[in-house]
């Protein structure tokens, strides 16, 4: 039988999609290692269970609700693709296979709801953040990635440039983090107590494995293994190196020292911003977008303390911030030299792409600030969002999974063996 | 008998320790401590937010001996443990009672 099928792309989707994957461990050490060693588990446990949460909800209706066929620009049809099972089929046509494509695909939505949970670590409660992240993939991440992504789609129809996920990635989950930020609430002591990153080597390996993710991101966005996805590949690491400087100038110019902290940041700053132009620019380009996202979002994350929201892990100053500039950048710096073939304004194309760009830009922020605004006051006021200040205190692994990150002595704690199953341990605690 | 007690620079424990040794003292227990004197914290710089850290690393070294080699001991460990500048620790001795060594069940002078 006559197939049209493409090996080298499918074995590069099936790659990539596995490699932003790895992106959400990564993107859970990253976060991990910032929080303080009270708080790493759950913070783990956050970002991990955004990915189980949204890949359940992707695979029953989320990809139809995104992929499947438009209803008015706004939403695909949840019930064309529901459970996948339509999709199984061999497609002698098709030169990659659709399921190639549903699982890159939702491998972005999981990571997109991950990246909230930086904004609000040490104490949101862990049911309250599951029954948040999976309302807010169906009423936002899903309808908002059809907007940008899906033939129909309002966004991608008046012809706004995101290769791969400034708008629907990154403004969409920085504009949500903001608004919980501001309905849970600022962490007891914030900003007076100190709250250092308790592993700054858990932060590089983070930082590390998010870029090495990044490129299966960006460079798979071409949905082919061809000479996009190495232009976009090029790109994505010319804007990331650049960023990485750029935040360090900042702080060797403001603080006196150049950081770990802020290497790793710059290198995830860099990575959002050229996300949506990795398609558009010139390697120079991307240097451009690159260092000024360093310097921008180096500066962009002390704003919190300014306005008094405590944005704990800098969600909004580097993904909202970055996601922003990367995604107006592309008005100036789009060169029809680059696979999306548009001129920004500094190539001669005048203003239009950047019109464009920020109509879909300031449009997927006030949607996704407005609804997780919403989402996270209802489920504030049932009561599930936050943990005690008590157990805020003495620490969120403790209160919510009942474990602790590190045991580096040899006592064993002093305790012992108590039964198997929660309900012997509340037994014995009763006779106590 | 006489436990001293040592807080010194960490980087200092290998000469007090080998200065101890040399003149013959033969066990020690060692501890990682923090804390604070003259001595000022420092700064850290995270994201641009900075936060003073009060708490200096110290190493504690507590050393049993029989009260006749008191002084002896003291010199050994102020000598080593010395730069001259400050947040070089303190030294401090208190008495003790009873000693056992767990192993034997020997008490007194004969289980140092």
């Amino acid at each position: 039988m006559d197939s049209a099928l493409n090996t080298g792309d499918t074995a590069w989707m099936l790659t990539a999609a596995a490699m932003v994957l790895l992106m959400i461990p990564g993107l859970a050490f990253f976060y991990g290692g910032m929080v303080r060693s009270k708080s790493v588990l759950n913070m783990l446990m956050m970002v991990m269970g955004a990915l189980f949460i949204v890949g359940v909800l992707w695979v029953l209706f989320g990809y139809s609700m995104t992929f499947g066929t438009s209803i008015g620009g706004v939403i695909g049809d949840p019930t064309e693709f529901f459970g996948l099972e339509s999709l199984m089929a061999d497609d002698p046509e098709s030169t990659l296979p659709i399921m190639a494509f549903v699982a890159f695909q939702g491998m972005f939505a999981c990571l997109t709801v991950g990246l909230i949970a930086g904004a609000i670590p040490d104490r949101t409660k862990f049911n309250g953040w599951l029954v948040f992240g999976g309302i807010w993939a169906v009423l936002v991440y899903f309808p908002v990635a059809h907007w940008v992504w899906a033939s129909g789609g309002w966004i991608f129809e008046m012809g706004v440039i995101d290769f791969a996920g400034g708008t629907a990635v990154h403004i969409n989950a920085g504009a949500a983090a903001l608004a919980l930020a501001i309905v849970i609430g600022k962490r007891a002591g914030w900003p007076k107590t100190p709250m250092r990153p308790h592993n700054l080597t858990l932060v590089m390996i983070g930082a590390g494995l998010l870029w090495f993710g990044w490129f299966g991101f960006n460079a798979g966005s071409a949905l082919a293994a061809n000479n996009t996805s190495a232009v976009v590949f090029l790109n994505t690491f010319a804007a990331t190196c650049a960023a990485a400087i750029g935040w360090l100038i900042v702080e060797k110019v403001r603080d006196g020292h150049m950081t770990t902290l802020g290497a790793a940041s710059g290198i995830v700053a860099g990575l959002v911003a050229i996300t949506p132009a990795c398609s558009a620019v010139s390697p120079v380009g991307a240097l451009i977008v690159g260092v000024l996202a360093g310097v921008v979002c180096a500066l962009a994350v002390s704003l919190k303390y300014r306005f008094g929201y405590d944005d704990s892990l800098d969600v909004v100053g580097v993904h909202l911030v970055g996601g922003l500039l990367g995604t107006l950048l592309i008005g100036f710096l789009a060169t029809d030299l680059a696979p999306a073939g548009v001129n920004g304004l500094l190539y001669g194309g005048g203003a239009e792409q950047l019109g464009k760009q920020a109509v879909g830009a300031f449009s997927v922020m006030a949607y996704s600030f407005v609804v997780a605004l919403i989402i996270g006051l209802i489920l504030k006021a049932a009561g599930i969002m936050r943990i005690s200040r008590d157990d805020e205190l003495s620490g969120i692994d403790l209160a919510e999974h009942a474990e602790s990150a590190y045991e580096l002595g040899d006592s064993g704690g002093g305790g012992h063996f108590v039964g198997v199953g929660a309900g012997s341990v509340r037994r014995d605690r009763e006779e106590i | 008998m006489k436990l001293v007690t040592a807080i010194i620079k960490p980087f200092k424990l290998e000469d007090v320790k080998n200065a101890l040794e040399a003149i013959g003292v033969k066990g020690m227990t060692v501890s990682e401590s923090s804390g604070f004197g003259r001595q000022g914290g420092h700064t850290e710089v995270y994201r641009g937010a900075e936060y003073t850290v009060d708490l200096v690393p110290k190493v504690r070294v507590e050393v049993l001996i029989d009260s006749d080699r008191l002084d002896e001991v003291l010199d050994a460990i102020t000598t080593a443990a010395q730069t001259g500048k400050i947040g070089d620790g303190k030294v401090w001795v208190t008495s003790v009672e009873e000693v056992i060594r767990v192993r034997t069940g020997e008490r007194g002078i004969d289980a140092l």
